[in-house]
């Protein structure tokens, strides 16, 4: 017997916006298999995912912090993905965008350069961290664009650089002197710090860039001739070609967009969240994000519904680690479970099983 | 009859207040580990340590929460969670938890905090360390007495403090008992990457080095040197599983008691936020059993380490010098001061390296 793909006739809006609640669905019932054959109950486990962390304030602030990073990151990356570019680099970029933006704050400390006022110093952050990220996503795109090389690998292999020049920044020219020699820098001023939006919280300003984002980027793919032809250029290139566009500044734009945000989401990171620059500043924001991306069918809203349901996971699955005791890996299982079903929700979606008997066809 | 029940519902009211008293008596400590528990090295000998703290201390505390493999730039939530999940002490054991726990501990001043491996402090956070330095002059002796090459192979990750007094206590170690011996270093700038460290391990075993030693994480040196039927020394744990024939012994952390002293002075209300950095003589620092060497070596190895615990071994006894033949202590000193060794950032004479900068 062998197994066929076969184009559905008709694409029906209703399915496709049923296939990803019904991935869900499946991937947490798959979960709850797991989980039961580990020993422990589980309707606590779906308490504990997915009930909890919505229920008290504290973790819904823990929830909104980790998923603005993905979110950023994710839309950006729909421009890519959407242009048929496969920027697998955002985590690079992110880490680019934190270190030039956090560069900033660690030359201002205490007070430094300080002598016109300290208003400047978030929104040169915000601005550097964009930059940076801009600046190495350009890489990728330029040698994909003129020299035709893979962005699948480039980008990729410029993780690794981006990863090893913080590192060695932070351990080298920008450790902290009065550190005793340990590998992290000195503490950025208030100023140079986004602000926590509640008392005693941990929401800081820099979140609230996503749900902006989200809202720009929905207008740009359906409003704006730019958004048709990003989805044209990656749909059907030949055509798009026809029509006139410039599909190298479309491919430069994409990667530039994608690099800015996730430059964005570095520096927030840094200076929302950790307030001073560590050896590693990511816990694999930029390739999570790719799961967003894709969880969110590369929509900006629909990334956004990913993000937090993403989010969820990572809060709830410490949650899991404390009250039930289940490992931490169980979290990054969910995980993976929860892309494979979406993705074989897409595709069933869009195509329907055939079954044939006999091997020949 | 009803004086009968009256008593019993006093009797029964006795015995949920108690049952409550001691409910809330109960201790609940968590731990936050870096690495995976079943890492066989650094993680897994704090795990180790909770385990045993747990044994000791039985029903007087909860100590069964941990959350692992949490990365140092997303670990304030994980600190924050257990606060709120209503742990009484949090320990925090990688060194990049620092800042952190600085903030979580302020959030929540009710709750305890120690942090191994920092130097920041508050009045509900403590921190702790162990004087590994120790183990590593003992094995730098057996070393000495057991190479044929006088080539040690010495493989490290990051340049900070307590990696450089570890070369050093080797060096002034191998020093007593082979003057023409010589460390080989490489630093491979990873705390735990099985790969690298194995390559290191190779290229200084082709290089010449017939005893193998580690400041790293995995036990793939020490398996390189079981392979090519040298010799080396374990790290952090016991290894003498993945290499029965090689293993001279092991320089492990041993935060067991520790632990359990800390829990017991929060159940008697005693805990007071301070620094503590023990070493053999406490037990926070524990060599594995001496193996793959003859009984003079051993028995070499015994004194000492029953000296540097009572204090009559000073590893850094002055004068100490430096690379370039500079007295580091203070005037008047009998020993380095506890703040050098600590912020060590130079070599003894006799290393043959540079400290990456």
């Amino acid at each position: 017997m062998r197994i066929d793909l076969e184009a559905r006739p008709k694409r029906s809006a209703l399915r496709e916006i049923l296939s990803p609640v019904v991935a869900l669905i499946v991937a947490i019932v798959i979960g709850g298999v797991v989980v039961a054959i580990m020993g422990r109950s589980p309707l606590a486990a779906f308490d504990v995912y997915f009930v909890e962390p919505l229920s008290q304030s504290y973790s819904l602030q823990a929830i909104a912090v980790k998923a603005a990073p993905l979110i950023l990151i994710a839309v950006g990356l729909a421009f890519c993905y959407r242009a048929n570019l496969w920027n697998i680099g955002a985590e690079g970029q992110f880490i680019a965008g934190g270190a030039l933006g956090g560069w900033l704050g660690l030359v201002t400390h205490d007070g430094a350069y300080q002598a016109i006022g300290s208003w400047w110093i978030l929104p040169a952050m915000m601005l550097l961290g964009i930059l940076g990220g801009v600046l190495y996503a350009m890489i990728p795109a330029a040698l994909r664009v003129w020299l035709n090389v893979s962005e699948i690998l480039t980008s990729l292999m410029l993780v690794y650089v981006a990863q090893l020049t913080l590192d060695w920044l932070v351990r080298g020219p920008w450790k902290d002197p009065q550190g005793f020699n340990f590998p992290v820098t000195v503490n950025f001023d208030p100023e140079a710090t986004l602000p926590i939006l509640f008392d005693g919280g941990t929401l800081h300003l820099g979140v609230l860039f996503a749900p902006i984002v989200v809202i720009i980027a929905a207008v740009v793919f359906s409003k704006t001739i730019f958004g048709f032809q990003v989805r044209l250029a990656g749909s059907s290139p030949k055509a798009a070609r026809f029509g006139g566009f410039d599909d190298k500044r479309i491919a430069f734009a994409a990667f530039a967009i994608s690099g800015g945000l996730a430059g964005l989401a570095g520096i927030a990171e840094v200076s929302g969240k950790i307030g001073q620059l560590l050896t590693t500043i990511s816990p694999g924001y930029g390739f999570s994000a790719i799961i967003v991306a894709f969880l969110g069918r590369l929509s900006p809203v629909g990334i956004f519904i990913g993000g937090l349901v993403l989010a969820v996971t990572f809060v709830g699955g410490e949650d899991a680690q404390i009250a039930l005791k289940l490992p931490g890996d169980m979290t990054l299982a969910f995980q993976g479970v929860l892309l494979i079903c979406v993705l074989a929700a897409d595709v069933l979606a869009r195509y329907r099983l055939r079954f044939r008997l006999g091997g020949k066809a | 009859m009803r004086k009968f029940m009256t008593a019993a519902a006093a009797a029964a009211l006795t015995l949920a207040f108690a049952g409550a008293a001691e409910a809330a008596a109960k201790v609940k400590a968590c731990w936050v580990y870096v690495g995976p528990v079943g890492d066989f090295g650094y993680s897994y000998q704090h795990d180790q340590g909770r385990l045993y703290a747990a044994k000791q201390l039985g029903d007087k505390v909860d100590a069964t929460t941990y959350l692992e493999n949490v990365p140092e730039s997303d670990s304030e939530r994980a600190f924050e969670q257990l606060a709120r999940s209503g742990c009484n002490i949090i320990f925090g054991t990688s060194f990049g938890f620092m800042d952190p726990m600085v903030k979580v501990a302020k959030k929540f001043p009710n709750v305890k905090f120690e942090h191994a491996t920092g130097y920041k402090r508050a009045p509900n956070l403590a921190t702790y360390a162990a004087r590994f330095y120790e183990g590593r002059y003992v094995m730098g002796q057996i070393a000495g007495k057991m190479t044929k090459t006088n080539t040690i192979g010495y493989i490290v990750s990051f340049p900070i403090p307590e990696v450089i007094s570890g070369i050093n206590a080797f060096e002034q170690g191998l020093k007593t008992t082979n003057p023409n011996a010589k460390i080989k270093i490489v630093w491979v700038s990873t705390w735990m990457d099985p790969g690298k460290e194995a390559d290191a391990a190779k290229a200084l075993l082709a290089g010449g080095a017939d005893i193998l030693t580690q400041h790293t994480d995995s036990t793939a040196p020490l398996q390189e040197a079981e392979k090519a039927g040298k010799l080396g020394f374990g790290q952090s744990s016991d290894m003498i599983k993945f290499a029965p024939k090689a293993q001279l012994t092991a320089n492990t952390d041993n935060w067991g008691p520790y632990y359990t002293q800390r829990l017991q002075a929060v159940i008697d209300g005693t805990w007071k936020s301070q620094d503590t950095w023990d070493g053999i003589g406490k037990g926070m620092v524990a060599l594995a059993p001496f193996t793959n060497m003859p009984d003079d070596v051993k028995a070499m190895a015994e004194k000492t380490t029953a000296d540097i615990a009572s204090g009559k071994l000073q590893i850094f006894a002055c004068p100490v010098l430096d690379q370039a033949g500079k007295d580091q202590c203070k005037s008047g000193a009998k020993t380095l001061e506890d703040g050098q060794i600590l912020g060590m950032n130079w070599y003894v004479q006799g290393i043959d390296d540079k400290i990456p900068q």
